[in-house]
């Protein structure tokens, strides 16, 4: 077997300019297929960089005209929104948000530690399921749940930057802030929220709370966060979910839809590149095939020497379709090695991290090498099947 | 007339045998050959063109059939091998020396001789040595790193030897050894021939050639396919 792939070998390396030229469309097409799948990849990467995963995943309603003075707004948002908005598919989760009207209330740290002075601080209430709309992350200590909701417990979470302003950093010795008389108890503080960044500088309790301190009517906003690609079909539901018989008096801000577009488009031409590459392959193994069965011509006498020299008509397939092998193979390295720089220039000129799949890499080498194999079954089974004499004639 | 030396194991033992191309034309090339090579003998088979010498040397070397008869190579029957057999025994038993001497012009020499033990399985570290040896043997150790287009005919027709009697066969069949060579290149392998005669080599040569048959030890005339004493 060794001998026979020796002999292969040395069969490829006699003539270098017909193996360059026999390798080209070979080259061209695993050089289009590693490309093209390179830099969908790597553009890929880039979209999901670009277009933050979060922004492209939220909706948020409001009613209309959220303006209007002391609560006179023509429409108030239900307190039961999130649970119709929970029921539609695509909802991943979805929470209510308001700011508080505390007048003149301050918020101070019960122990003093802050430097005793009063903050005035944002006061916000939320619901339950805020915290996973939002994408909460804690520092330290829990949400509040349905259960604090119900009770209208006197709790609060501290957002990242009113924790720091107030001195509370840890919510096991159970911390409690003042907002105007009333003392809170501080049961966590948030590390980052996402899209909601006024989160970060807030004193957060639950909605039920919030409607017993400080006679909140209705929710602000609601939240929602939605599966990937489900934002827009969301943004249509909403406002009927919520208001069917008023949906236009809410207003919905949902993430715009070119990145939908823009990756419809790219895919078309992934598709383009990808028949490109395909239909070089096809003529890359032609020509492997045209220019094997060309050499096996050409090389008669050699086949009629090696079946005198005592080859069978199996060693003399093998060692042709070794050789179209050898070459597939040598075209598909090369062309890997063509995309992958391919890819990794187009990356650099456009300042993108290129991203390439290592079984790709790997890969299409042996795929050049199954198109000579394929490309090398009529031409290898063309010289087995030569009889001696007919090969030696004119000896 | 003379009749072959009973040998005690004769290397070619053929009956009777025939070869007809069914064409179109049809041509019976062989028609009803009987012969005996004995164990160190060295025949020449000589023949006008066309009277099938080509044609005999193809079946005694295994790379073509008969149609009809027997033939047995170092008494194995060779009409009932399959292919891979005949292959194999091709391999091991014969060696073939052409006029156009069929040397693969991309490998040097030594690589050239070497590749009469790839089939037969020898192991690749004994091929090298060996082939040295065969080359030394003919004279052309100085040689052995060239390629084959760079030497003379005489020298090339020498590789071409050599890789015939590497692999030890039991019988060295030759094509018109010389009919591309001047007459000095001519001698000198008719000198190499007596010399593989005189250590017990068997030896068919085919020529039409006086000058060649006449080394011989022993000939026949070959006309229309038949044999004639
Ligand atoms: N493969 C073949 N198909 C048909 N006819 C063939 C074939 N090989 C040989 N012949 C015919 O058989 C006859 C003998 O041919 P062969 O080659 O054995 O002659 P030869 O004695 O070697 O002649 P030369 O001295 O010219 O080489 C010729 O008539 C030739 O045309
Ligand atoms: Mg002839």
């Amino acid at each position: 077997m060794r001998d026979l792939l020796d002999e292969a070998l040395a069969g490829v390396a006699a003539r270098p300019t017909r193996l360059i030229l026999t390798t080209l469309g070979t080259v061209l097409g695993v050089a289009a297929l590693v490309g093209t799948v390179g830099l969908g990849q790597t553009a890929a990467g880039q979209i999901t960089q670009r277009f933050d995963l979060a922004a492209a995943t939220r909706v948020v309603v409001q009613p209309d005209d959220k303006g209007g003075q002391e609560g006179e707004a023509a429409t108030q948002l239900p307190w039961d929104a999130p649970d119709r908005i929970k029921r539609l598919n695509g909802v991943e989760a979805v929470g209510t948000v308001s700011s508080l009207e505390i007048g003149d209330d301050l918020v101070e740290n019960v122990t003093g530690l802050d430097g005793g002075e009063g903050k005035a601080l944002q006061v916000m209430a939320g619901s339950s399921g805020l915290w996973d709309a939002v994408r909460a992350v804690l520092k330290t200590g829990r949400f509040f749940d349905d259960g604090h909701d119900q009770r209208a417990d006197k709790v609060v979470v501290l957002g990242k930057h009113a924790a720091e302003r107030l001195g509370i950093n840890r919510v096991d010795s159970q911390p409690a802030v003042f907002i105007g008389d009333e003392a809170y108890t501080v049961i966590g503080i948030l590390d980052s929220v996402t899209g909601r960044a006024d989160l970060n500088d807030a004193v957060i309790m639950p909605n039920g709370t919030a409607k017993q301190a400080y006679k909140l009517e209705s929710p602000d906003a609601v939240e929602i966060r939605t599966a990937v690609g489900a934002a827009q079909l969301i943004a249509e539901q909403a406002p009927i979910a919520i208001e069917p018989n008023n949906p236009s008096t809410l207003t919905v801000d949902a993430p715009p839809k070119q990145g939908a577009v823009r990756k419809g488009v790219e895919s078309d031409l992934n598709a383009l590149f990808l028949l490109l590459g395909a239909v070089a392959l096809l003529v890359g193994g032609l020509g492997i095939a045209n220019v094997t069965l060309l050499s096996v011509l050409e090389r008669i006498s050699e086949i009629g020497l090696r079946r005198a020299l005592g080859a069978a008509r199996r060693h003399i397939a093998v060692q042709f379709l070794v050789e179209s092998v050898i070459v597939g193979f040598l075209g598909g390295l090369l062309g890997t090695a063509v995309g992958v720089i391919l890819t990794v220039g187009v990356s650099w000129v456009r300042d993108w991290t290129p991203i390439l799949d290592n079984r790709l890499a790997f890969g299409s080498p042996l795929l050049g090498a199954f198109i000579g194999l394929v490309a090398g079954t009529y031409p290898a089974w063309k010289a087995s099947a030569i009889q001696p004499i007919t090969a030696l004639r004119g000896t | 007339m003379s009749t072959a030396v009973a040998l005690p194991a004769p290397v070619v033992e053929m009956i009777g045998v025939r070869r007809f191309f069914p064409g179109p034309p049809e041509v019976q090339a062989i028609n009803g050959i009987d012969l005996i090579i004995g164990q160190g003998e060295y025949l020449s088979i000589v023949g006008p063109s066309g009277s099938g010498k080509s044609t005999l040397l193809h079946l005694l070397g295994l790379l073509d059939n008969p149609t009809g008869g027997v033939y047995r190579l170092d008494g194995v029957d060779t009409m009932s091998l399959r292919e891979r057999r005949r292959a194999v025994l091709r391999g091991e038993r014969i060696g073939f020396v052409f006029q156009s001497f069929h040397l693969l012009d991309h490998r040097t020499v030594l690589e050239n001789v070497a590749l009469s033990m790839v089939y037969v399985g020898v192991p690749r570290r004994q091929r090298m040595a060996r082939a040295r040896v065969a080359l030394d043997r003919v004279g052309l150790s100085h040689r052995m790193e060239f390629a084959p287009t760079t030497l003379s005919g005489g020298e090339r027709q020498r590789v071409a030897i050599a890789r015939a009697l590497v692999a030890e066969p039991s019988l060295l069949l030759a094509d018109e050894p010389t009919g591309n060579l001047d007459s000095a290149n001519a001698e000198a392998i008719l000198q190499v021939f007596d010399e593989l005669h005189s250590e017990g080599m068997t030896l068919a040569v085919i020529t039409h050639d006086d000058n060649v048959s006449r080394r011989a030890q022993r000939q026949v005339r070959i006309v229309d396919g038949t044999l004639k004493w």
